[in-house]
């Protein structure tokens, strides 16, 4: 409880000095500033690279981390602030990736942004060669050679699209370090790599390091983070939380620090769920063994009991969605079995999820959930009708009432039945989807991040609504990036972590605390 | 009525009609029907007389108008569909129309060219007509739907191949029917004197209202164009709706690819149908209904159909010489489609309020 008194506070911030502070360090930002129409990405965020460094910057979805490094890139503009670079002696202006480049700031995004069709020698030196003329031998001995030193296994007369997703990755990188880079930021290169290929891009960037490029890696793997990492800058809300070296900051305590929440003054709120969790409720509805599907997470086990509200929880990207997405055969499923009531029963489609009484409000509700030019009363009735079928149409004056009916229960305020969805605000659209599953009567009722970006009032309203609904036998699946939230709603909680399943909390292991260290792994300390 | 509403009444009704979907093609019927008018009203002139087989027959522009209005009104329920589903266009229509009336050319006439008698009953030669032209439209489906090819490329290729095709189907040869009756779809049929294809395209018209009325087609169109990935979450199968669309406008094909084979009871491999595909995309443009897909209303694509037919007619009683004709007709055509945009819809709405609200304060 007392372990954030012995995190020394590493960063310091030091004003009105115009040439880099420490010896070592290659890159500094300091101050930085950026406003987007609305959202202030940026409020004077300090950022600081050493030679020979591994740099991890975290922070949760809309914590800065993005745009600082575009900022950093030259793909925005900076509103206000200031970058130094090792070897100039003035502040450094960068107003594109070309300026960046040429300042030895290189970046390898997580997409491979190189031609597929081209040979890696190709790929490594197109954009760079001077004159008309080229000397293809020259070309492919320098970069065989960068590739021996690198140590990367790849010929650089063979085409690229012939090498694995993670030598692609690493010719990336070779062409950033032939660029004679001194910074390389690596935004999100691992979540398409497999574990020995990310160990192998482990090595290429230790070599890295040992040769004193200073790297920034952007990722939310945390145990990558702790593998081979140096620092830690965390971000949240657009605002610096500190700068940390790795062994002296505990995974718990990054967890709470990317989510804002201090261990000490986390007060458990014991769930009013308790009371909702009968005695008899103890059959199995769902069940799902090494449930596998190809939005790469690890498989899985999973049971709901019948009117049981339970959880996934986990930082984002550690795959809470993607269990639920393949319980409801939104992705494609590859392998384990669900059972409905001890039965087992063959879920491909959403259509087979929905004919078993399964209901899933997806997490992005523009681009899954409204379907934005119909009305609000197409969209409520669409899944009850597609459900019942093609060729049974529901009469228009049916349509009305089921939308009449639940744009009274849910209290969505609308001009009327008839107004496209799309203009409705974010709440109103959320509870329109969410009577769009009601009508239908599920017996399981899967909700991804149905809060998110919705106002106070309809966020306790779909709260309330989903124990009552579980009180009245309907089992439920709830996913919020807010822990208050889920401790709130869920009596148990399915921990994830870099798309695995990694605990099971419930009862009195239902804390904050508790779920934290559990996220972070490794226990407590 | 009009003078004992109130005024803001007026202005409410007015704005509706503005908002309306249907309402340019409408508008643009009216005025075209109004300039003509004004222009010469021997336009409106109908006609009746005898054919040289002696059956009685309408004739007179408007007649004109019904009658190839028709083909393009089939064909624009089809490219609608496929515009709503596919959020792209077929231009293979014209070519696949050559196919399926070579087709059903090659089925009456069995082996001979110029047969005395017809070797199959015509409704046979109709039946397997639609049956390939709904093959060739699956074929653009699979394109379009599974290999996510762009509708307007997938197409492409049936366009460039589907002429030497239907040639092919015959031999290259040109046949010709004698027998009058095949001559009645295009035509007309004995004793009655309105053309046929009219006919033939109400039926379809109340054909697609009943299915629009009896399954789900409307709706399950719409949420796949709008949004797929969401149709897809609601149990659709987004790539099925393009596929089937494909294969209605297959089907539309076969009946004006009949119809104009029967109008001159044989085929010019080269010049049947020409263009037509891009005259159906443009009445479901005229029809307002966005050619990115998703909320579609084939009544006002019809209405386009017809405005389209107007005009061209209207242009040919102008004595606009026919190879200027399509410079003339796109001129318009371009005024039509920019005023049936949303914002030009938005804004004639915002034009006419402002027109009441002044009117409003100088009665006050």
């Amino acid at each position: 409880m007392l372990i954030r008194t012995f995190v020394p506070r590493f960063f310091i911030k030091i004003k009105g000095v115009n040439t880099l502070v420490k010896d070592k360090s290659v890159l500094e930002m300091r101050n930085i500033h950026k406003s987007f129409p609305g959202v202030r990405a940026l409020q004077g965020v300090d950022f600081t690279l050493c030679e020979g460094e591994i740099h991890a910057l975290m922070g949760e979805n809309g914590a800065g981390k993005s745009t600082l490094i575009k900022v950093l890139t030259g793909v925005y503009g900076k509103d206000e602030g200031q970058i130094f670079l090792k070897g100039t002696d003035n502040e450094v202006s960068i107003h594109s990736p070309q300026d960046a480049q040429r300042l030895g700031i290189s970046t390898v995004y997580q997409e491979i942004t190189l031609c597929p069709n081209l040979s890696v020698a190709e790929n490594m030196y197109i954009g760079r060669t001077e004159g008309i003329g080229q000397n293809w031998k020259k070309m492919n001995r320098d970069a065989d050679k960068i590739l021996q030193s690198l140590d990367i296994p790849a010929k650089s007369t063979q085409q690229l699209a012939s090498c694995s997703i993670a030598v692609q990755q690493m010719v990336a990188i070779a062409r950033a370090v032939d660029m004679d880079c001194k910074v390389l930021i690596l935004d999100e290169p691992t979540s398409s790599l497999d574990e020995q290929e990310v160990a192998k891009l482990f090595k290429l960037m230790r070599e890295l390091k040992a040769k004193g490029v200073g790297i920034i890696f952007v990722t939310h793997f945390l145990d990558q983070v702790y593998e081979v990492c140096d620092k830690i800058t965390v971000l949240r809300d657009g605002q610096l939380v500190g700068e940390y070296e790795i062994k002296e900051l505990p995974r718990v305590q990054l967890v709470s620090k990317m989510l804002g929440k201090d261990l000490d003054d986390m007060s458990d709120i014991r769930s009013e769920s308790a009371t909702y969790d009968k005695e008899d409720a103890s059959t199995l509805v769902f069940e799902a063994n090494e449930l596998v599907s190809d939005a790469g997470i690890k498989p899985f086990d999973f049971y709901i009991k019948k009117g049981e509200v339970n959880g996934f929880t986990g930082l984002l990207g550690s795959g809470r969605s993607e269990c639920v997405r393949a319980i409801f055969g939104a992705d494609r499923v590859l392998g384990g079995t669900v059972k409905k009531n001890g039965k087992t029963v063959k879920i491909t489609k959403p259509l087979d999820a929905m004919k078993n009484g399964i209901a899933y409000l997806p997490e992005d509700r523009k681009v899954d959930g409204i379907v934005g030019d119909l009305s609000v009363r197409e969209n409520i009735i669409l899944a009850l009708q597609v459900l019942k079928g093609f060729f049974k149409p529901f009469s228009k004056a049916e349509t009305y009432k089921f939308a009449e009916e639940y744009i009274k229960l849910l209290g969505i305020k609308t001009a009327s039945a008839d107004t496209p969805i799309k203009s409705l605000s974010g709440g109103n659209q959320q509870k329109a989807i969410l009577a769009r599953w009601l009508l239908m009567n599920p017996e399981y009722l899967i909700l991804d991040e149905p809060t998110r970006g919705i106002d106070v009032g309809t966020k306790v309203d779909i709260q309330k609504l989903v124990l009552k609904l579980a009180s009245e036998g309907m089992s439920v699946t709830f996913i919020s990036s807010e822990t208050d939230e889920m401790l709130r709603t869920c009596s148990r909680l399915i921990v994830m972590r870099d798309r695995k399943v990694v605990g099971e909390l419930s009862g009195d292991d239902l804390s904050q605390n508790k779920i934290m260290s559990t996220i972070a792994g490794g226990g407590r300390e | 009525m009009q003078t004992n509403t109130q005024k803001p009444g007026i202005g409410k009704v007015g704005t509706k009609i503005f908002r309306q979907q249907i309402f340019i093609p409408i508008a643009a019927l009216l005025l075209l029907a109004i300039f003509n008018l004004i222009r010469d009203p021997s336009f409106y002139k109908i006609t009746f007389g005898y054919n040289n087989l002696g059956d009685p027959v309408l004739s007179g522009s408007l007649i004109n108008i019904l009658d190839y209005g028709s083909e393009l009104a089939i064909l624009a329920i089809g490219m609608t569909l496929v515009t709503a589903a596919s959020g792209g266009q077929d231009i293979s229509v014209g070519a696949a129309m050559a196919i399926s009336g070579s087709v059903v050319l090659r089925v009456l006439c069995g082996t001979n060219t110029r047969p005395e008698t017809l070797q199959a009953p015509i409704i046979v030669a109709f039946l397997v007509s639609c049956v390939v032209a709904m093959l060739f439209g699956a074929f653009n489906g699979v394109l379009v739907a599974y290999f996510k090819i762009q509708p307007m490329v997938a197409t492409l290729i049936l366009f460039t191949a589907g002429r030497s095709i239907a040639a092919w189907i015959n031999n290259n040869e040109l046949p010709i029917i004698s027998d009058p009756s095949f001559g009645y779809w295009g035509g007309f049929i004995p004793g009655i004197p309105i053309p046929t294809p009219f006919f033939i395209a109400v039926a379809c018209m109340i054909i697609i209202a009943l299915v629009l009325r009896f399954t789900n087609l409307g709706l399950y169109t719409q949420a796949v164009g709008i949004n797929e990935s969401s149709s897809k979450l609601n149990g659709l199968n987004p790539a099925f709706i393009k596929f089937l669309s494909f294969v209605i406008l297959g089907l539309c094909v076969a009946v004006t690819g009949f119809i104009k084979v029967s109008r001159f009871s044989t085929i010019n491999y080269s010049v049947i149908a020409k263009d037509i595909e891009m005259d159906a995309i443009l009445a479901v443009a005229l029809g307002g209904n966005p050619l990115g897909g998703g909320k579609f209303n084939i009544s006002a694509s019809i209405i386009g159909a017809y405005v389209i037919q107007f005009l061209t007619t209207t242009l040919y009683a102008l004595k606009v010489p026919s190879d200027a004709l399509p410079a003339y007709k796109a001129v318009v055509v371009i005024i039509l489609v920019v005023l049936s945009t949303p914002i030009v819809r938005e804004w004639l709405n915002n034009l006419w309020k402002k027109m009441k609200s002044k009117q409003i304060k100088e009665v006050a």
